[in-house]
């Protein structure tokens, strides 16, 4: 009983996967939707499939861009997150700051990197940067300012430099929140590089759906919305498993209090 | 008088202007090896005590001497517990006990080439406590007690001169506290450190305890100092006889006074 559950929890993902395709063939079919307005499912993965060689051109730029702007944001997201996690002051001084920067839109943003950078892979890359540095610092800063007083004291006591206590304390117990927050944040990566090839850029899958549109191929634009999803949701699975390995003592430690 | 190894004259301490001493006029000295505790009504200062001793908090007015210097800064050879074990849960029990000597001199500088004689010297003490069998289990995959046990041996690693104890024993079940009682004066006993307990366990303080001072509600005054004079080693058995009990009672009326007052 309990292996039938889990291979059904296994599949379900595959199996509301399924669904959703076959529901979005069969409306665009019953409905007689123009394709013009919205292609079907089928359409959609024989655009895929005619284009395969222009798409895959255009995969390995967004996908590289992205990487590029998401370790960016790995980098100074933690760097960030570590000032201002270890200092009361910081934390007052800059973490208002932060939020009123991660409200702007950073669609907003590529216009003036394209002014700054001119068209090319830069703006991509650092809209992605941009865009997912600061779940990372969030939760990085939220790991270290939640020290618990008294460890603080055992090692300051033993004469632990800040440093100390961070590298010793701060940093591993902050490591499931790091991973966590890899996962928002390499989807948003995607979002920020494609938005911004989507405006000026070109190469890349955002640039691609863009010139498919001024020619009407919206097959080909649906195409690129499952390549970005299918490359956001591998790099998701990615992290996911890297944090399963890195961090098991949290996970593991919760299945045990249960 | 033998020469004091925690020395406390009028020792005042306030965290901020505003809210008044936390502890008012503490004088008292600890002998090397000398195990004594403090107990109080809850929030009488007694952390704050633990403050000082170790050099966490400077005090606002009159001088702590430890080992005959002033304390200035933190002290390395204390070793603290308390009442949260604290372990940290992605090491293992054997890597928790050796975290001290990452930090302190001199075991810091050559901790990776003498780890295997460390390791062997963290076996050995989670052996005294009982924990042998366990060095590579996660904290979270130990009971409450037995990370208190371990918790302790991490305090004590460094051979410290100096045992800090913040109410280690105050989450436990009465079992596992009457335990670990003779788990710590087994350790004491043998290896002869100075303990400072902090507790508001009666029983706890004159069990274990050469000298038991007593701390007014807030701001924390020593109001009352008791020399335990029960004959070493104390056994269990010790705490159901009438001496023991018409200690704890002395004690409990110098503590329900504060508490009406």
């Amino acid at each position: 009983m309990a292996t039938k559950r889990r291979a059904i929890d296994r599949w379900a993902p595959w199996m509301f996967l399924g669904v959703l395709l076959l529901s979005w063939e069969l409306s665009v079919r019953i409905f007689n939707i123009d394709q013009f307005v919205l292609p079907s499912a089928t359409a959609s993965f024989m655009a895929l499939y005619d284009n395969f060689g222009a798409i895959m051109y255009n995969t390995w730029p967004t996908f590289w861009t992205t990487m590029v702007g998401f370790g960016l944001g790995i980098v100074v997201g933690v760097a960030l997150g570590v000032v201002i996690g270890s200092s009361r002051f910081m934390y007052n001084g800059l973490y208002p700051l932060l939020v009123a920067f991660n409200a702007i839109p950073k669609a907003a943003f590529v216009p003036i990197l394209v002014v700054w950078f001119g068209i090319g892979v830069l703006p991509a890359t650092l809209t992605a940067f941009l865009i997912c540095f600061f779940p990372i610092t969030v939760n990085i800063a939220i790991g270290l300012a939640t020290i618990e007083p008294e460890l603080e004291d055992v090692l300051r006591a033993l004469g632990a430099s800040r440093a100390e206590v961070l590298l010793k304390v701060g940093l591993p117990r902050s490591m499931p929140l790091f991973f966590a927050s890899l996962k928002v944040a390499i989807t948003l990566a995607f979002v920020g590089s494609v938005v911004s090839e989507l405006a000026a850029s070109n190469s890349g899958i955002g640039q691609l759906m863009l010139s498919a549109a001024s020619t009407m191929r919206v097959p080909l634009m649906f195409a690129g919305l499952i390549v970005i999803s299918v490359m956001a949701t591998v790099m998701y699975q990615v992290f996911a498993v890297l944090e399963r390995r890195m961090t098991a003592w949290a996970t593991r430690g919760m299945d045990a209090q249960r | 008088m033998a020469q004091a190894f925690v020395d406390f004259e009028r020792v005042y301490l306030a965290y901020d202007e505003t809210s008044g001493n936390a502890v008012e006029d503490i004088t008292l000295s600890i002998r090397q090896g000398e195990f004594i505790a403090i107990v109080g009504p809850s929030g009488c200062g007694k952390s704050t005590f633990m403050k000082l001793c170790t050099g966490l908090r400077p005090p606002t007015q009159g001088t702590v001497l430890v080992d005959g210097r002033p304390v200035a800064g933190p002290l390395k050879i204390v070793g603290m517990a308390f009442q949260a074990p604290n372990l940290l849960p992605w090491r293992t029990t054997l890597d928790n006990v050796l975290l001290p000597l990452e930090i302190v001199e001199p075991y810091k500088t050559n901790f990776k080439s003498s780890r295997g004689e460390y390791a062997d010297r963290a076996r050995a003490i989670l052996k005294t406590v009982g924990l042998q069998g366990n060095e590579d289990k996660f904290p979270w995959q130990l009971s409450g007690g037995m990370q208190q046990r371990a918790s302790i041996c991490r305090a004590l690693i460094h051979q410290p001169d100096l045992l800090m104890l913040d109410e280690p024993f105050g989450a436990l079940d009465a079992f596992t506290r009457e335990e670990l009682w003779c788990v710590l004066r087994d350790l004491w006993q043998e290896q002869r450190f100075t303990v400072v307990l902090v507790t508001h366990d009666l029983r706890e303080a004159v069990f274990l305890a050469d000298t038991v001072y007593c701390m007014s509600k807030r701001p924390g005054r020593i109001i009352a100092r008791r020399e335990i004079d029960l004959p070493r080693p104390r056994d269990l058995e010790v705490t159901y006889e009438d001496r023991f009990t018409a200690i704890v009672h002395e004690l409990r009326e110098h503590i329900g006074r504060v508490r009406k007052t």
